[in-house]
């Protein structure tokens, strides 16, 4: 309170104090026109410092090994040498990884947020019973560490026919997934306006019609953002996709590319044709999503 | 909440039934996420529980009652020992010095770039910074791997160049394995706390700034009177969602060193994958899970528990 109103004071007095402050305030100007751009210039050193690594591994993505040998990391390549994007690309089929991962991923982002809207829906608006103990449940299940569950689901995945599946993958990640977005839009719907839910009433709507043309289209941004975050996720999984998936042709891009490591055929350019080809599908879809994301996990910082 | 007191008294007694029945109506919506709780949750939980208190080889090998057994042994385990004290060792790089570098990036960004050279200078750097953290774990492994690789990596065919016989051999050797696996998880991590860190600076209230300057603050005083209180609620949950993170840790340690050397850089997670997939010893293996669920919900809890009491006494002061 007390900063409030000093605020206030100050600003009512602003215009008295300007006359004083001016002479100083361009002094002050003057003297930061030269250090801004030492901030500046340090903001992009750190920023440059870390897109080295990127920066290297485009560079050797396109060098033959004797270029990379003679010349180091360094240097442009002399040549451009597609070979090592060949080689990968052919030695881990890549479109069918490519394929398998969005699969997964699109299947979770899809499966995970019908769940979480499901759920949140009973939980934020039908306040039922034992919610605030559900929502603790469901946050704890978000941050158990998967070593607990993977050995238990891997015998279970066998015993229903399901090992080496990718519907055991989509299972899995659609649960631990809607975890966490059962828990972010619980605390959304609980403080949705309760004049639009007695509008629906009063409409006669039943349930499912409230939550089909009144709840989501009031929170079809956040549910959006949640199905970024979902595929986002689950295309970046490795522990459990390792484990599970334990053939060439079920494999996603992240356990394909982990899984040539320390093959004798990855030389340099291999292993950067790898991870550039790799890393591209994420930053396609960073670029495209980029405003919606930040948008997201600032919603996710204070919710 | 406003709902549940109003209802009662526009409605009076009568209507109570019909909106309990109303509340049961939502639990068909809560049944798939409850039924896929249990089978992939609770379930499994359990069974690990049950594994870790037998010996077990795993698949069709019989299952032999060892009690508290596992337990005990972890406690002799020098291994299990050295996996949790690296734990400290990731909370230190994925936590602590991201949490503090991405404190001072965003308020760079956002106090001095934003506003001297315009918010889209701001955003772009703020992109930068951010790009590890949308990259797969495994493809950032194998990158890193190969840069510190000893005969082949970029880092050492640098070093060469320049005149450097022997340069260490980065992920190789026991006294620079975890400085290096560190170094990358610090580069991994920096973006999240720069952009949590920016949405919060967006958040206070500039005529807070205005005011303290008036009185004749310096930067550094108003950073610590009203920047780092204000931005609270944020660094919470950064240091929730980072510790339990560093804690579970796993990508990165299979790609860059599987542990090793001599288990200088072995962490729990990855230490019972080993137990379970390697060693066979799937209930050793369930052990170490479930101390490392426990210790995870605890910290977990205590962070819960201090920032509930900091925002009370925030509300008592005002």
């Amino acid at each position: 309170m007390s900063v409030a109103t000093d605020a206030m004071l100050a600003r009512a007095n602003r215009r008295e104090e300007r006359k004083k402050i001016k002479g100083t305030d361009t002094d002050i100007r003057h003297r930061r026109g030269a250090s801004r751009w030492f901030v500046l210039a340090g903001a992009v050193l750190v920023a440059l410092a870390m897109m080295v690594p990127f920066l290297i591994m485009v560079l050797n993505a396109f060098k033959s090994p004797q270029d990379y040998s003679q010349n180091g990391p360094l240097s442009l390549p002399s040549e451009l040498y597609t070979e090592g994007l060949v080689n990968f690309w052919q030695r881990t089929n890549f479109p069918g990884k490519l394929l398998n991962s969005i699969w997964i991923s699109t299947a979770v982002a899809i499966f995970g947020a019908a769940v979480s809207v499901l759920a949140a829906y009973a939980i934020g608006i039908g306040k039922v019973k034992g919610r605030t103990w559900i929502v603790t449940l469901f946050f704890m299940a978000n941050i158990l560490p998967q070593e607990v569950l993977v050995y238990p689901l891997f015998q279970m995945a066998q015993e229903v026919g399901l090992n080496n599946n990718q519907w055991s993958i989509i299972i899995i990640f659609t649960v631990i997934q809607s975890a966490f977005g059962i828990y972010l839009l619980s605390s959304v719907l609980g403080q949705f306006p309760p004049a639009l839910q007695e509008a629906a009433a009063l409409d006669g709507a039943g349930k499912w019609r409230t939550l089909r043309s009144v709840v989501f289209p009031v929170i079809r941004p956040t549910v959006s953002v949640l199905v970024i975050f979902f595929f986002i996720w689950t295309w970046n999984e490795f522990f459990i996709p390792l484990v599970m998936l334990t053939t060439n042709a079920t494999q996603t891009i992240p356990v394909a590319l982990a899984s040539l490591q320390g093959d004798r055929m990855m030389d340099a350019p291999t292993t950067n044709a790898g991870a550039l080809i790799s890393m591209i599908p994420a930053v396609i879809f960073f670029l495209i999503f980029q405003r919606t994301l930040t948008r997201g996990i600032t919603a996710g910082a204070v919710k | 909440m406003s709902t549940d007191l109003r209802a009662p008294a526009r409605a009076s007694g009568s209507a109570k039934k019909p909106r309990r029945k109303s509340r049961i109506g939502y639990v068909p919506y809560l049944v798939p996420a409850l039924i896929g709780f249990a089978a992939i949750i609770l379930i499994p939980f359990g069974m690990n529980i049950y594994y870790s208190l037998h010996k077990w080889k795993g698949g069709n090998a019989p299952l032999r009652w060892y009690g508290l057994g596992n337990y005990q042994d972890l406690l002799q385990d020098e291994q299990f020992w050295t996996s949790f004290q690296n734990s400290i060792a990731m909370i230190l790089a994925m936590v602590i010095v991201p949490t503090l570098i991405g404190l001072l990036l965003a308020t760079v960004l956002f106090d001095v770039l934003g506003k001297k050279f315009g918010p889209r200078v701001a955003a772009t750097l703020r992109a930068f910074y951010y790009l590890p953290q949308i990259l797969p774990v495994a493809v950032a492994g194998v990158l890193w791997n190969w840069i510190l690789n000893s005969q082949t990596g970029a880092v050492n065919v640098i070093l060469r160049g320049i005149g450097i016989e022997n340069p260490p051999n980065w992920l190789g050797d026991t006294s620079t394995a975890l400085p290096s696996v560190m170094l990358v998880l610090i580069w991994i991590q920096i973006g999240y706390p720069v952009v949590i860190f920016m949405s919060a600076l967006q958040r206070v209230d500039p005529e807070l700034y205005e005011a303290a300057e008036l009185d004749g603050a310096g930067w550094w005083h108003r950073f610590r009177a009203i920047t780092i209180p204000q931005i609270k609620p944020e660094t919470f949950v950064i240091t929730l969602t980072c510790t339990v993170a560093a804690l579970k840790v796993f990508g990165p340690i299979y790609v860059l060193t599987r542990g090793g050397p001599e288990s200088s850089t072995l962490v729990p997670s990855y230490y019972s994958y080993l137990n379970f997939f390697d060693k066979s010893k799937v209930g050793y293996g369930a052990a170490i899970a479930n101390v490392l669920t426990v210790l995870i919900i605890v910290i977990a809890v205590v962070i819960m528990a201090l920032q509930a009491r900091s925002a009370r006494r925030e509300e008592a002061g005002r």
